[in-house]
Parts: C-alpha cells; sequence; structure tokens
C-alpha cells in the first residue's frame, strides 16, 4: 500500500488534534486523561514513521539484510510507552482521589464546589 | 485508527471509552508493525492495550462510568484545534517524505547503531543493543520516572484514602454529598 509522502504524518496530527480536543473541550476528567494518551498515542506514530525506511526491515540483525530502519525512534519510543503508562496511572489515581474529595469527577463541577468554597 | 480516536470524543458511557481506548492501541500496534517497529508493537500491544485498559477498568470501578451531558458543543476549543491542526498541517510541508533513507534521521547515529552493534554489544536485535547499553541512561531515568509514579500512587491511593475528604464543619455530613440543592436550601435557610 503506497501512500503520497506527507500522509503519515497528517494522520498524525489530525490524531494530535482529536486529542487536543478532548482534552481542553470534554469535561470528564477520565476523558481527559484518555485524550492525553491519543495526543501520546499521535506523536509515537510520528517518531515511528520518521524511522521506516524504504525497502528497509525491522532492525534485527541477520544475514543479507543491507537496509534496516532507523532503531533509534523505537528505541525512545519504548520508553515513552512505559513512561506513559506510569504517568496515565498517576493520572488515574488523582481521579480517584477527586473523586474520593468532590464525589464527582465533571470538572465544571469541582469548580463550582471549589468556587462554593472560597465564597465562605 | 482516526475513526476509533473520533469514537472516543463522541461517546458518553466510559466502560466504551476504555474498551475502545483498547482497540485504538491495538491498531496503534498494527501500524507500528507495519513501520517495522516490531518491538514499539509489543509493547505497545501488552502495555499501551492491555494495562492500560486494566487501570482505566480499575479507575471506573471506583468512580461512575457515565459520563455527564453538556450543553452545546465547545466552539471555541474547535476553532483552536483546528487553528494548531492547520499549523501543524503547514509545518509537515517541508518535512522529508515517508521513507526517504536520505533523512536527515537517518544520517547520524543511526548507522553506527546497526553497523557496529552486533560486535560491540552483541543481540543481533539492535533496539535491545541502544536501549540497554548506547542509551542506558535513558532507561535509568525511565526507571526513574516509573519508580517516582508508583511511590506518587500509592501515596494518593493508600493509607490515608478517605480520611482527608472534603468535609466542611457546619453541614451535615450528607449535605454535601453531591446534593447541591438541598445544601443551597439549607443555606438559605441559614441566611
Amino acid at each position: 500500500m503506497e501512500f503520497p509522502g506527507l500522509f503519515n504524518y497528517w494522520v498524525a496530527v489530525v490524531l494530535m488534534m482529536a486529542g487536543f480536543y478532548i482534552v481542553i473541550a470534554q469535561g470528564n476528567l477520565i476523558k481527559k486523561v484518555v485524550g492525553l494518551n491519543i495526543f501520546q498515542v499521535s506523536v509515537f506514530v510520528f517518531y515511528i514513521s520518521m524511522g521506516k525506511v524504504k525497502g528497509g526491515t525491522a532492525p534485527i540483525l541477520d544475514e543479507g539484510i543491507q537496509l534496516y530502519s532507523n532503531p533509534l525512534p523505537h528505541v525512545l519510543i519504548l520508553t515513552a510507552i512505559v513512561v506513559g503508562v506510569a504517568t496515565t496511572a498517576l493520572a488515574l489515581a488523582l481521579v480517584v482521589r477527586i473523586r474520593d474529595a468532590f464525589e464527582t469527577i465533571e470538572e465544571d463541577e469541582t469548580d463550582a464546589l471549589e468556587a462554593e468554597d472560597e465564597a465562605r | 485508527m482516526a475513526v476509533t480516536a473520533f469514537g472516543l470524543i463522541r461517546i458518553r458511557n466510559l466502560f466504551a471509552v476504555a474498551m475502545l481506548f483498547g482497540v485504538f492501541s491495538l491498531v496503534a500496534a498494527l501500524l507500528y508493525v507495519i513501520m517495522d517497529a516490531v518491538d514499539v508493537a509489543f509493547t505497545e500491544a501488552a502495555v499501551g492495550a492491555g494495562i492500560t485498559t486494566v487501570l482505566m477498568l480499575g479507575t471506573l470501578a471506583l468512580t461512575s462510568s457515565v459520563e455527564k451531558t453538556h450543553g452545546p458543543r465547545n466552539l471555541l476549543a474547535m476553532a483552536v484545534v483546528l487553528v494548531t491542526g492547520a499549523g501543524l498541517i503547514y509545518g509537515t510541508l517541508d518535512m522529508p517524505a515517508y521513507g526517504d533513507p536520505d533523512a536527515p534521521i537517518h544520517r547520524h547515529v543511526a548507522d553506527r547503531y546497526i553497523g557496529k552493534s552486533g560486535a560491540e554489544v552483541g543481540p543481533p536485535n539492535v533496539v535491545t543493543s541502544v536501549l540497554a547499553s548506547y542509551r542506558g541512561y535513558d532507561t535509568l531515568g525511565e526507571v526513574t520516572v516509573i519508580f517516582t509514579a508508583a511511590v506518587g500512587v500509592l501515596i494518593l491511593l493508600g493509607r490515608g484514602r478517605g480520611r482527608h475528604t472534603r468535609r466542611r464543619p457546619e453541614d451535615e455530613p450528607e449535605l454535601w454529598r453531591g446534593d447541591e440543592r438541598r445544601l443551597r436550601d439549607h443555606r438559605e435557610t441559614e441566611l
């Protein structure tokens, strides 16, 4: 399957904007975490697509293969995926605590409760 | 993949969101295989589709699984997103084409990693050599981040949980439990 030259970047941009929209426009905190994850995956796709060499194979050394894809972005993204899960876990733990404290995970409701507290 | 992402924007039921996010991660893993990143695909399938989904389901079990419906679409947010997206697309016009072997990213250390890692480090998988040897400090930093995150989660969800709820001394406990209207009535009678 052949795509025109810049299609991979556009896929990453569209995904990134989908994640961005979820983060800024949706009030539910779990939804926001999902949006952040989508944003993150778009960056991963961007990196991995930059590492691809046309006609290359996966970077596992073997006899008779001359052309490999670039292993460096793969390494960086491996690290990033694992770190991403760690931060996601932290974010979800924060959501659980917010739910404990406010009885809701909708941003506008927590804002209203905070404003009420400050008004006192 | 974009379809699942847009589905995630629309769906209100958070259980379905968690499931759809698993699908999204698996599609991403497939995409990585197509682009020769098999190690990344393994990790994404195991960690992204597996652990993240489990974490989300756990959170849903501890919170609520239905999102509140909101009013009209957020037009300002949509405008910001579209402008940013247009700017990024404009930025990609100067980028090297997909799969171009002469792109700047392939000009620097990649050749050395591919050419010499077999002799210098050993494992045939170049990604392994780079991860564990050439960029070992990155991996050390990664482990530090994970450790910090684990400590944070334990602090947040550990022993102290439930003691720091948002109590107001002057209100009856059942009043602040989400029942906004009763709270307001209560305050009006006080005034």
